[in-house]
């Protein structure tokens, strides 16, 4: 009993075949991680792999473990002098990638392949903490495959490659109606469970609560996504498509921020306009704001409504999030405000922009009503041939003076800053609105798509009597901001994403399609929450399925499962010999005659007392004898005496 | 309740599904194979709740996908281990006899009836830790030998056979004992020493005693395994082509008798057993014509290859009086 068990992965050597499958795993889970680490950690995980490869032509060449500890400890200094740290969920990622090509370097039996293996599935795990697309999706199929298949090969060292990928298909088709009942059913619990690190919400495009000369020119160059909102029966018209997110009162010169906030219950009283209903599919920004076509008119469930309209969710947004709205386009607004509110929106930092202010103050001095500022306004900026850019030149000190009288260029946080900035100088009442304007309506599925590129900044005045009434003062100055998109108010498609530029129309249309394709990935897959769950289980007829019900649904669909999985593997090859079929039922048709063949008695024999009892059928019954020895025990076997033994039996009458 | 378990002969064939020994060819049905996972299983299972954890804290909904594969993956490998060894046929083959102290080979025959092919089986002897790995293929049959050390003579039994399989993913290990009816003849182990002296033949039964330089050439004959190679006709060979082998009248009329009774008494049965053991073989090795005379058994003088196993199964088979 002391020899090593034969089929234990400690007691097996590596072959070639698993070294190279092992490698070749950790290069397609490792790829995307190898993108986003510090190039000379990249280089190294590489050479680790090219060494275990090389090692096995020349076994000599494996390291010692103080080499490999030498090693490990050099990468690790590495990766502290590169991020202070070595804590933490990148440095976490980064190290879990050195460590796959060290622990292949120490590989030796299939026990450190399996844990190669895992640390395989963890490294692709921790991808999808950076993206969960498609593609993603499809490297993982496909890093499993390879996986599989390599360690299937590792339990059957002597069997064709061919044969342990087929085993390996075989074992993830049966995998995939598990883990789709799995996915389904298995009860979702939402949110985080302990504290995210961090770093959890880096990288993470999208709106802040402050806005400051050029931040909102810098994220218009990104086609990230922020959200798709479907609509149920029509796509408003693009001049009406203001998105809207925090509202910015503060001004400190050059910043402008939310400042206090307060909740409200009930949306701003709206009257007449154009009501529509939609749904919106918010990417994760890690903030508190939900995006809705202005003005809401409804609140979301677990949500609110700040004072200055915004919708406001109670939890940050850290997972895509699907809601459903009310808005009303074009309404008039509610002409009570809160006189605290107004006196912020009227305050302006001292010592800055001192031209500008004189020429609010002016305005204001000149006009007898605020109407007339308000138009005086409008019609300086639809005049003032400022024109519009993605690459502003840098402001100084005074940057709405700069703006408006030296650089005349800009975005349209320059527009919104100034145009509030002249307000509040002539006395009205004015704020920062910033969101997002535009959306691409989707040809293919008619799904409005907002991105990043499309965020915007405009204005907001409060007009005793009538309220707060939307400005864009970016769309005074470039009209067509407003119908055609940035795309083509930006002259000379300076720094405009790729495809936003409008060459390109064959390319926007292939992307159509995929992000057709996306909406439903992110709604079905990504999406797929606790509502979502229930969701489903309504169709089912069971209506608020708690968890206890999703445990039982998923209990009872993975025995029936099981079952047919056992059933398949239970079933035994039934496929019995027609020459050996047509002889049983000769047999059968003789028995049901009283003449049963004995156990001991031959075809011949059998036959021929058969024939004597039977003399009417005598000659049939020699020859199918005859037929069955040469088919079953003969050197040849031809289809026609297959043929005529068949028919032979078939036709046998024995009355 | 417990030692009636273990010891009721009906309680522990109606908990192994069998009744020992077996007759005939051995059908592995469900009943029959066991299933539990191997530490790397619990290794996977671990790994598998670290990767729920976080695919649940950061709501991953492709980790969730990636886990319940993997999770399904594991139910299914569950399913394929099993059938691994399922509904396999094993029957004993033929096993050649050996003397004590050997190993004895016994084989067996796993049937694989299916359409697929069943790696990396491992077939290991329960009393003695013989083990082997074999691969069955698609509808055919494998052949396990299993070299059982023979420490006795008589009738070796084969005893209990662990069947096991960790195919495909080593996460899950399928075992099924069976225990075919199959036994091996031990002779005794030869000593080895010179045949018996002539005069002690003489007094044993009229045999006159194979001396060198009494090899009156006679004839040829066809050659036998037996023959030693110093009686082929090595000239005839290289002329002709065929083995002969030069016949002498006194080898033809020389009766060598192996008696119980030249043994020396001081010894134990078995050492005098051994003693004729060794016996057999030499004379057999000689070429002569000999006989075999037990307490209460008698074989005939002869030789050749029958002869030799007559009178070596009828020392193996030796039951003291």
């Amino acid at each position: 009993m002391s020899a090593p068990h034969p089929l234990a992965p400690e007691a097996r050597l590596l072959a070639a075949r698993d070294v190279a499958g092992l490698i070749l795993a950790l290069a397609i889970v490792g790829m995307p991680h190898a993108l986003r680490a510090p190039w000379w950690l990249t280089l190294l995980t590489l050479c680790l792999y090219g060494w275990r490869a090389v090692a096995f032509a020349y076994p000599r060449a494996l390291p010692a473990q103080w080499l490999l500890f030498l090693i490990a400890g050099a990468a690790m200094l590495g990766v502290w002098l590169a991020y202070h740290t070595i804590f933490g969920r990148v440095v976490g990622i980064v190290l879990l990638l050195l460590f796959s090509g060290l622990k292949l370097l120490e590989t030796r039996t299939h026990r450190d392949a399996a844990a190669v293996v895992f640390l395989c599935y963890f490294l692709m795990i921790t991808n999808f903490l950076y993206t969960q697309g498609i593609f993603e999706a499809l490297a993982m199929c496909l890093a499993l495959a390879v996986i599989t298949a390599t360690a299937v090969g590792f339990s059957a060292p002597q069997r064709a490659l061919r044969a342990n990928i087929h085993t390996a298909a075989m074992l993830l088709a049966h995998a995939a109606p598990a883990g789709l009942l799995l996915f389904l059913l298995f009860p979702r619990v939402q949110g985080p469970m302990w504290g995210l690190p961090q770093d959890a919400q880096s990288a993470v495009t999208g709106l802040t609560d402050t806005m400051s000369p050029g931040n909102i020119a810098q994220l218009a160059q990104s086609d990230a996504l922020a959200f798709r909102a479907e609509f149920t029966q029509r796509i408003p018209a693009p001049r009406q498509r203001y998105w809207r997110g925090p509202a910015l009162s503060e001004f400190d010169g050059r910043t402008w921020r939310a400042g206090l906030l307060q909740l409200a219950d009930a949306p701003p009283g709206l009257q007449d306009g154009t009501t529509y209903r939609y749904s919106v599919l918010l990417e994760p920004h890690h903030r508190h704001w939900l995006f809705a076509l202005e003005s809401p008119a409804q609140r979301p469930p677990h949500a609110n409504f700040s004072s200055d309209g915004l919708l406001l969710s109670i939890s940050p947004i850290r997972n895509r999030l699907r809601y459903d709205m009310v808005s009303v386009a074009d309404a008039r607004p509610d002409p009570a405000e809160d006189p605290l509110l107004l006196r912020r929106a009227l305050q302006l930092p001292r010592g800055y922009n001192p031209k500008a202010r004189a020429l609010g103050e002016e305005w204001r001095r000149a006009a007898g009503n605020e109407t007339e500022v308000l138009a005086r306004a409008i019609e300086f900026f639809r005049s003032s041939r400022i024109s519009y850019t993605l690459e502003p030149p840098v402001l100084g000190h005074d940057s709405v003076d700069e703006f408006l009288f030296s650089t005349r260029a800009g975005f349209c946080e320059h527009f919104a800053s100034a145009f509030v900035f002249l307000m509040r100088a002539a006395g009205l009442p004015a704020r920062v609105v910033t969101g997002y304007l535009g959306g691409d309506p989707n040809p293919v599925d008619g799904i409005l798509t907002v991105r990043q590129s499309d965020a915007h900044a405009w204005a907001e005045v409060f007009l005793s009597g009538r309220g707060w009434l939307r400005v864009d003062p970016t769309a005074a100055a470039v009209p067509a901001r407003l119908d055609a998109g940035l795309a083509r108010s930006v002259p000379g498609n300076v720094g405009l994403p790729l495809l936003m530029r409008p060459e390109l129309e064959w390319l926007r249309g292939l992307r159509y399609n995929w992000e057709a394709l996306a909406h439903q990935w992110n709604v079905w897959v990504l999406g797929y929450n606790p509502e979502r769950q229930r969701e489903f289980m309504s169709w089912f007829g069971m209506h608020g399925a708690d968890w206890r019900d999703l445990a039982t649904a998923l209990l009872a669909s993975m025995c029936v499962f099981a079952a047919s999985l056992l059933a398949w593997s239970l079933r035994r090859r039934t496929r019995p010999d027609p020459v050996q079929a047509a002889w049983h039922r000769f047999c059968r048709k003789l028995g049901a005659r009283g003449l049963a063949r004995a156990p001991h008695e031959g075809p011949r024999d059998y036959a021929d007392r058969a024939a004597r009892d039977v003399p009417a059928a005598a000659n049939a019954i020699r020859r199918i004898g005859e037929l069955y020895i040469l088919l079953r025990y003969g050197r040849t076997s031809a289809q026609a005496q297959l043929v005529e033994l068949k028919r032979l039996v078939r036709s046998l009458k024995l009355a | 309740m417990l030692r009636a378990l273990r010891t009721n002969p009906r309680w522990v064939s109606w908990f192994y599904g069998f009744t020992p020994p077996e007759r005939g060819i051995i059908l592995l049905g469900h009943r029959r194979v066991y299933i539990v996972p191997t530490r790397l299983g619990w290794m996977f299972a671990g790994a598998l709740a670290i990767l729920l954890l976080g695919s649940v804290n950061y709501a991953l909904a492709l980790g969730y996908v990636l886990t319940f594969l993997l999770g399904g993956m594991g139910f299914a490998c569950m399913v394929h281990t099993a059938r691994n060894l399922a509904l396999l046929s094993v029957s004993p083959g033929r096993t050649e006899p050996v003397f004590a102290g050997e190993a004895a080979q016994f084989r067996l025959h796993l049937d694989n009836p299916s359409r697929f092919d069943r790696p990396s089986i491992l077939a290991r002897h329960v009393a003695s830790g013989a083990q082997l790995v074999v691969d069955a293929a698609a509808n055919s049959v494998a052949q396990a030998m299993l070299a059982v050390p023979a420490a006795r003579r008589g009738r070796l039994a084969l005893g209990r056979v662990m069947l096991e399989t960790r195919f495909p993913l080593d996460l899950f290990r399928a075992w099924s004992y069976v225990e075919p009816e199959a036994h091996c003849l031990v002779y005794p182990r030869p000593a080895h020493s010179a045949l018996p002296p002539a005069e002690a033949q003489a007094a044993g039964g009229g045999a006159r005693a194979l001396a060198p330089g009494n090899d009156d050439f006679s004839g040829l004959r066809a050659y036998q395994a037996s023959d030693s190679p110093r009686h082929i006709a090595w000239k005839t060979v290289a002329r002709t082509g065929d083995l002969l082998t030069k016949q002498f009248s006194e080898d033809a009329a020389a009766e060598l008798w192996l008696d119980w009774q030249h043994t020396p008494s001081r010894l134990g049965t078995e050492e005098r057993l051994s003693l004729l053991t060794g016996w057999v073989l030499a004379a057999e090795r000689s070429g002569a014509s000999y006989g075999l005379r037990l307490p209460g058994a008698e074989i005939a003088p002869g030789r050749g290859e029958a002869q030799r196993a007559e009178c070596l199964q009828a020392l193996a088979m030796f039951d003291p009086p």
